[in-house]
């Protein structure tokens, strides 16, 4: 009896998996399908799933239009960059949080969270003239800065928790053993927490890869990333729906491809700490 | 050389004093245990010592220098951790030879102490094994092998056999004594467990609230309790307690009997009472023994007694073996 309510219930979850799994990915789905579309079937009623004339010339004509490696290398210095700085100042953060914890580290933590919280509207038109007096609007490295930024509570939390699980005693012996701080870190503490360093690294990479509005609202032309390669094709286009399909499709194919050979580590960083 | 001196030693956590000023002397060469019951401080004063915690005040002599404020990986102390610590993205062979890496050695000679270290230790087999890979024995194996490789003035062990089982638990504490006859190095020894305590030690030091209980020889503490909490601290099964009336006709606040010098009567004897539950253990007899107006006295009784749950029996001290404390709970002579 029990046996058979197991099987019944694993059968159900996995129905359920499957709808939301379906029912999340459509979009995208849909998105990738699109750019093969030829305008008219784009917005055809009722649209066709497979069953149409598959053609790239979407694509073509999105290179031709704009430049996408320019786009895509923008993408790809800001986001590396704001997670490599993020994670410089990161790692010695939630060291010492994880480590020699003072009275206040707790707070520290939350109050470091509650930033999340504020709406980044809130804050656009204080930054936007920081950016503008000092010249950092349309900048790659104002982008890296305010995307650190940003990212550098879920980088310190995320690091926090990995770093909290490496047994003390583990360092502790290798103080006896002889090792100075400097080996200690080196020898000890990195190799431990190298799973923790590289999910914390993936993760921010595509949250930066993705971010919208601050790349949008900050940039112009020369420091645009893929945000703004896609949201290019949206308003003022008018209804293009299979080009601009096209440039989603261009966007979001690094960091797709990414997270599908990183899904793993991706998954053990996001539920790390969950459970013991 | 490994002798250790503590002088004045203090350390609070906040405002709450956990080692009130505290004297110790180590020689070269002893066996001390630390044994108390848990929160008594004998795991703080092992790390004060390590320099793992910094002493709030006093001074830490080894080998008569002041290592008060000397950082642990100078100090010249090998530890082995409760939990073993080792690294566990290191092969066997290189967790032993993580020490010797970090005092620049060069690699040959570190391989040479390392298969030396591992064949003392049955741990040949298993070098190039991981931690996770290994028993809770042989981490405790390779976690020693690890301390002995460096030669250090003294190894400390922090409840180094709590997490073993039983049977386990009996035959590291051997190879530890063996290796404390074979190597003669000073060895600090916690433990909760008073009968690892009396099995190893040169000299014991016994910890109460952070305070020195006692200090002596196994027999000493045993034969010569300085006070009740030593008294009912050390032996096992723990010595009997009285107060009241037969303790004030002793002239003492307290008096203490050990299970095995009370002997069992047909006659009268000094107490009687019913048997309660008993513990057959086939060389000996333990009785629990319910006496009116004094509580429950255990008595040991060699071999095979056939008493049962309920029958009467008359209890005599043994005459010369009986402990007198007065109010304080200190020995009276």
């Amino acid at each position: 009896m029990a046996r058979a309510i197991s099987t019944r219930r694993q059968i159900t979850v996995t129905i359920l998996a499957w709808v939301i799994g379906i029912t999340i990915f459509f979009p995208i789905l849909w998105t990738i399908l699109t750019s093969f579309k030829t305008e008219a079937e784009a917005i055809a009623s009722p649209p066709s799933l497979f069953m149409f004339d598959w053609t790239l010339e979407n694509y073509g004509e999105v290179q031709e239009r704009s430049n996408y490696f320019r786009h895509f290398s923008n993408s790809v210095i800001i986001s590396l960059g704001s997670t490599v700085l993020g994670l410089l100042i990161a790692i010695p953060a939630a060291w010492s949080m994880a480590f020699v914890p003072a009275k206040r580290t707790k707070d520290i933590l939350m109050w470091m969270l509650s930033t999340k919280m504020l709406p980044p509207v809130g804050v656009l038109i204080p930054i936007y003239l920081i950016f503008r007096d000092t010249g950092l609007l349309d900048t790659r490295i104002g982008l890296v800065i305010v995307l650190t930024l940003v990212n550098l509570p879920i980088i310190t939390w995320m690091l926090f928790t990995y770093f909290r699980e490496i047994p003390g005693e583990i360092l502790e012996a290798a103080r006896m053993d002889g090792a100075m701080l400097w080996d200690e870190i080196v020898h000890v503490l990195t190799p431990m927490a190298i799973p923790g360093i590289a999910s914390t690294l993936l993760l921010n990479v595509i949250l930066a890869w993705n971010e919208a509005f601050w790349t949008l609202n900050l940039t112009a032309a020369k420091a645009a990333p893929l945000t703004a390669f896609i949201a290019s094709y949206s308003s003022p286009e008018g209804l293009f729906y299979a080009k601009l399909s096209a440039a989603s499709t261009m966007a979001i194919a690094p960091i797709l491809i990414l997270g599908w050979f990183s899904q793993k580590q991706l998954v053990r960083g996001l539920t790390f700490g969950a459970v013991k | 050389m490994g002798s250790i001196k503590l002088n004045k030693v203090t350390k609070s956590f906040g405002s709450t004093q956990v080692i009130p000023p505290l004297d110790l002397e180590i020689q070269d060469g002893e066996f001390v245990v630390f044994v108390g019951p848990s929160g008594c401080g004998k795991s703080t004063l092992l790390r004060l010592i390590a320099g793992l915690e910094d002493v709030t005040s006093g001074m830490i002599e080894i080998n008569g220098v002041d290592a008060t404020q000397t950082p642990p990986s100078k100090r010249g102390l090998a530890m082995v951790f409760q939990s073993y610590a080792l690294y566990p993205h290191m092969s066997v062979r290189k967790n032993i030879a993580f020490p010797l890496k970090m005092a620049k050695l060069a690699p040959e000679e570190r391989d040479q102490k390392v298969e030396n270290a591992a064949s003392v230790l049955n741990l040949t087999d298993y070098l190039d094994r991981r931690p996770g890979q290994l028993s809770g024995g042989q981490r405790q194996r390779v976690a020693i092998g690890r301390a002995i490789v460096r030669e250090p003035d003294a190894f400390l062990f922090d409840e180094p056999l709590s997490n073993l089982d039983a049977a386990l638990r009996v035959n590291m504490r051997l190879e530890i004594s063996e290796l404390h006859q074979t190597l003669a190095t000073t060895m600090i020894y916690v433990t909760h467990d008073q009968v690892e305590a009396m099995t190893m030690a040169d000299k014991i030091v016994v910890l109460n609230a952070g305070h020195i209980a006692q200090v002596g020889s196994p027999l000493e503490l045993y034969h010569k309790p300085a006070n009740v909490f030593v008294a009912g601290f050390i032996g096992s099964p723990k010595m009997n307690l009285v107060t009241g009336p037969d303790a004030q006709a002793m002239d003492a606040h307290t008096i203490g009997v050990r299970p095995e010098h009370i002997t069992i009567s047909e006659g009268g004897g000094t107490w009687t009472g019913k048997v309660g539950v008993s513990e057959h253990l086939g060389s000996d007899t333990f009785l629990r023994v319910n006496v009116d107006g004094v509580g429950t006295l255990t008595v040991r009784a060699s071999g095979e007694v056939a008493l049962r749950h309920g029958d009467s029996v008359s209890l005599i001290p043994e005459e010369g073996k009986v402990h007198r404390f007065d109010a304080d709970g200190l020995a009276m002579q």
